[in-house]
């Protein structure tokens, strides 16, 4: 496969498996984060979604609670149950859409501290926090190509209809669209995507990597084909960077990873600067 | 473009086919919002809803797009096709869009994510791109095709989203407050815009309004509405109204200190 293809290329870190599960991992989803983030951002979410990757705690505890071997299933149950916890209170109480995903976002977090530190074991888990390169296996990248397949499709083919929504419920319906399936589907997507790529990123930092490269596209895109495009870009570019940097200089890859695009989100904002200034 | 319900019949004929609005009731926490509105609606006639704040004209025309509950029916009968009623198709036009002024969003995004399949990342088909253009020409915003949502004026944002409205054509197309925040000019050539295009595609036109000024020169009829329809008729009609004047303080000019 094309993971032992890697072990030929030149390079030191191509020696260790670890590395190449890891480049393959950063290639398959770093599009697929940048499309969604075109999405979230558009649609006012990066909130949202931050409280889903926090939520991701107490899913892991829930996990450890019930003695599961791997937490995933129940991470994306919680996930799943706290997104569209949040999507139906926004409808019901019309209260603040900040206000809801904040209260939600505490009791997630307080709730998987209280699990997770049962007996004083917190540090156990502390890896969840900031992710491990280690943790991908070759069986995660078949999920993760499974995932990038399923969700990434499923984007594409309603990415028209989310953008609709996202810029006016009533215009949406008045062309027929259902605003609330949509924004389930939507919820779902973003759930998987974020907790299919949690034990690598670390939860303190996967909503960035879902947001930056959209920001950074944001600010210089002049329409939604090349916001999208410049995203992907982005977002490949900063996650290949940042995995080798975070090789050489042996810090952790996600945060590593998010700084890279941090760098692009500061050199788009200078160019948007620079065009605003010329003109 | 044509609309579907005039295909082998004579314009002035269209004058029969209509919207029917039918006792429709909306409560609300238990208050009632609107009462008992029923309303017929012809092909190319403007009806202007006015009313004062809390009277319940949004709320009517979120109950006619299906987004609040109601009691009540609306029924477009065509009168080539007795006997045959549909729900109407819908256009409308926000008061105001809510969205990021710096998204890179284009006018031309806009008509392919709201008329076309095919996701707007892969690209967009020449032939939605040509629909976009002639519905944009007919609104007198042809030139706005290529620019960002977030870079046009409130008056070009509004003919846009008409243009979008009218793509493909609806039965019945609901205007809420389409000049509130434009500026005098820009007015006119909305309401010149919209008048033109009543005639020329036999549209049934529902718009809410606050602009007594305007809408007296545009509308064919004018709806009174606090809760429940309190007048109907004509412009000269309803703007004679003793309820209405009052209303709308147009009664001060007949008061004189005791």
């Amino acid at each position: 496969m094309i993971i032992d293809l890697l072990a030929h290329l030149p390079f030191e870190w191509a020696r260790y498996e670890f590395m190449r599960n890891a480049l393959v991992a950063v290639i398959l989803v770093s599009p697929l984060f940048a499309l969604m983030g075109t999405l979230v951002v558009n649609n006012r979410m990066a909130f949202f979604s931050d409280a889903i990757g926090h939520a991701s705690l107490t899913g892991i505890g829930l996990g450890v609670l019930l003695g599961l071997a791997d937490p995933l299933l129940a991470l994306v149950g919680f996930a799943l149950l706290l997104g569209l916890g949040i999507l139906t209170m926004q409808r019901l109480t019309r209260a603040s859409m900040d206000t809801i995903i904040s209260l939600s976002m505490s009791f997630s977090i307080a709730l998987g501290v209280v699990l997770l530190s049962r007996g004083g074991n917190f540090n156990r888990y502390s890896h969840y926090l900031i992710g491990d390169l280690l943790s991908i296996t070759p069986r995660d990248i078949g999920w993760l190509c499974l995932t990038v397949v399923l969700v990434g499709g499923g984007i594409l083919f309603y990415y028209n209809r989310i953008l609709l929504i996202g810029l006016n419920d009533s215009l949406a319906r008045s062309r027929g669209l259902n605003a609330w399936w949509t924004q389930v589907l939507f919820v779902a997507s973003i759930v998987m995507v974020v907790t299919m790529n949690l034990s690598w990123v670390g939860i303190l930092i996967i909503n960035s990597l879902l947001i930056l490269p959209a920001v950074a596209a944001h600010n210089i895109a002049r329409n939604t084909r090349q916001y999208v495009l410049l995203a992907m870009a982005v977002s490949l570019a900063s996650g290949v960077v940042g995995l080798l940097i975070s090789y050489y200089a042996g810090t952790a890859s996600g945060a590593t990873i998010v700084l890279v695009a941090m760098g692009f989100f500061l050199l788009t904002l200078a160019a948007k600067a620079l065009r605003r200034g010329g003109q | 473009m044509s609309s579907d319900h005039h295909k082998g019949i004579a314009p002035h004929e269209c004058g029969q086919c209509c919207t029917h609005i039918d006792n429709i009731s909306v409560t609300l926490d238990r208050h009632p919002v609107i009462e008992d509105v029923s309303l017929h609606l012809h092909c190319g006639e403007l009806t202007t809803i006015v009313g004062p704040n809390g009277a319940g004209k949004s709320t009517l025309l979120r109950a006619l797009l299906g987004e609040v509950p109601h009691t009540g029916s609306i029924h477009f009968h065509p009168v080539f096709r007795p006997g045959r009623e549909d729900a109407p198709a819908i256009g409308y036009v926000p008061q105001n869009l809510e969205f990021d002024r710096f998204s890179p969003l284009s006018v031309s995004d806009l008509f392919a994510a709201s008329t076309s399949r095919i996701p707007i990342p892969l690209g967009c088909r020449r032939s939605v791109r040509k629909s976009a253009l002639s519905a944009l020409e007919n609104a007198e915003a042809g030139e706005l095709l290529d620019r960002r949502l977030g870079n046009l004026s409130g008056g070009e944002l509004q003919r846009v989203l008409l243009a979008l409205s009218l793509t493909p054509l609806p039965n019945l197309l609901l205007l809420d407050e389409p000049v509130s925040g434009i500026d005098l000019p820009g007015r006119e050539l909305f309401y010149r815009t919209v008048s033109e295009l009543r005639h020329r595609f036999d549209l049934s036109i529902l718009m809410v309004s606050h602009d007594l000024a305007g809408i007296a020169a545009v509308s064919d009829r004018i709806v009174f509405l606090d809760r429940r329809v309190i007048a109907v008729g004509t412009p000269q009609e309803v703007l004679a109204n003793t309820d209405f004047r009052h209303a709308f303080g147009l009664d001060l000019e007949n008061w004189r200190p005791a």
